[in-house]
């Protein structure tokens, strides 16, 4: 699945032994997509190979995060694989939605090549559609983690310093019967999938999501982006010396990819 | 959702379709056509329906050069422009079915119809020119570049795919209602040194379905 980038001079493939996975699950938003863009276009990632699967829809365009006609000539495709050797983070980007069943594969695929390249752990950029919140959920953050059994063992203790909420369960069969609780991530894609895979494949696995609406998702890619920096520390929020507070979301950069979302220039004739 | 009448619907995402809840939504009418589409388009053993017949040995398709022709547009280039009888022999057809199109194992075909036929070049046989103008579905497109690449021998092997797409759709600061179109524009790969003939595809413009694939 995992097809390494040539750099010249037959070097080996890349080792993420020990490393942090970071990726999105594509859901509603695309909001885990466009904060891992975030993520990749700050912290300068190196792309070291890409996922060749017939699970995703095909694209292609040329590099996503250029900054300058030097570098914007690099063909890019609809998985590929970033990594930061210093942070010891590797970054999976997913640029289209899955094909027709295919997302069952993509996910065994993945969580297989995650344990033979032995990364740590596995961090899921998510969101879930903000009009099935319950009437809790409505008031307070709209940010929520998960965490599986073993990496709760390992970082249940940072989540509760940090004040983070975790993702309720909903019952199984509402206003019929309400002790039996499940977990329900409307508009999260695989993410329920590959959560419960890792639980019970013992991957650690934490999955940070938040409730949002289709529209304009940058803010919530910079409010979920900055939610991941709290616990990751990818970037140090400095403190604005105009007016005393801490504002991360300056520090992170827009990727070039992200001009024109919401269409072309209006025809001048219009007006 | 709450619309303006205030009934609740699903609200479409675009990111793609809950596998959750299109399973649960699903009436037995539509999982009867569910079961009938997808005995047409896959064979008993689970394989996707797609077929190349090709009327040469596969052991003689050494290829250096592949062109193909995505869509109608880009087909219709060739037959007018490069494909005669006299220069070029018809040497494969692919057999397909999806609910968009069918094609059949005929090379005898109208310019109307859905197709997609290899020919090659008799002068050099090592090159090869695909005319495509049938639309190959998203689930089929892998297993369509598996069966054509698979059936040739890599020499140096130079590919150059030919699409359209509409001007609507191309991203600009300015209004697609003022740009001089048609216009061409291009991807390449960084093996490929050789001079390109027209500008490359900028930002944030991408290139989707078999011409990505």
């Amino acid at each position: 699945m995992f097809i390494p980038c040539d750099r010249g001079g037959g070097s080996a493939a890349p080792d993420f032994k020990g490393f942090t996975l970071l990726m999105p699950a594509v859901s509603v938003g695309n909001v885990g997509q466009l904060a891992i863009d975030l993520v990749i276009s700050t912290l300068d990632m190196t792309k070291v190979g890409y996922f060749y699967t017939d699970c995703l829809v095909p694209m292609v365009g040329n590099n996503p995060y250029a900054t300058a006609e030097e570098n914007s000539v690099e063909l890019s495709i609809n998985a590929e694989v970033y990594s930061l050797p210093s942070k010891k983070l590797v970054v999976l980007q997913i640029r289209s939605p899955f094909i027709k069943n295919k997302y069952r594969p993509f996910c065994e695929t993945l969580l297989s090549w995650v344990k033979s390249s032995k990364c740590a752990r596995v961090v899921l950029l998510s969101s879930s559609h903000a009009y099935q919140r319950d009437d809790e959920q409505l008031l307070g953050t709209p940010l929520r983690y998960l965490l599986t059994p073993d990496l709760e063992k390992a970082v249940g203790g940072c989540m509760k310093e940090l004040n983070w909420k975790e993702m309720e369960k909903v019952a199984a069969y509402p206003g019929i019967n309400n002790t039996d609780k499940v977990l329900h991530i409307p508009g999260g894609g695989i993410t329920k999938l590959l959560f419960t895979e890792s639980c019970s494949e013992g991957i650690q696995m934490a999955v940070l999501l938040k409730f949002c609406s289709e529209g304009d998702n940058i803010p919530d890619a910079f409010v979920l982006v900055n939610y991941l920096n709290e616990w990751l520390q990818l970037i140090k929020s400095e403190v604005s010396t105009s007016n005393n507070s801490t504002d991360p979301s300056s520090q992170w950069k827009i990727p070039s990819s992200w001009r024109l979302l919401f269409g072309n220039g209006l025809p001048p004739a219009l007006f | 959702m709450a619309t303006f009448f205030g009934e609740v619907v699903v609200a479409p995402s675009r990111a793609g379709l809950d596998e959750e809840e299109e399973a649960r939504e699903e009436t037995p009418e539509d999982r009867e056509i569910r079961r009938e589409i997808e005995k047409k388009r896959y064979r008993q053993c689970g394989r996707l329906r797609i077929e190349v017949l090709w009327s040469c040995a596969e052991e003689s398709l050494v290829c250096s050069r592949f062109i193909v022709a995505i869509g109608r547009n880009a087909a219709a280039f060739l037959s007018s422009f490069i494909l005669d009888s006299v220069c070029w022999e018809v040497i494969g057809v692919v057999k397909l079915w999806n609910e968009w199109c069918r094609t059949s194992s005929t090379t005898n075909v109208l310019p109307t119809d859905s197709f997609c036929l290899f020919y090659r070049l008799i002068a050099d046989p090592t090159v090869l020119l695909c005319q495509c103008s049938c639309y190959v579905a998203e689930d089929q497109q892998f297993q369509w570049l598996e069966k054509i690449f698979g059936s040739m021998q890599k020499k140096g092997l130079q590919v150059t795919i030919l699409s359209t797409c509409p001007v609507a759709d191309y991203k600009t600061q300015e209004s697609t209602l003022t740009l001089v179109s048609p216009f061409l524009k291009a991807l390449k790969t960084k093996e490929f040194q050789e001079q390109v003939c027209c500008p490359l595809l900028e930002q944030p413009n991408i290139v989707r379905d078999l011409p990505a694939a």
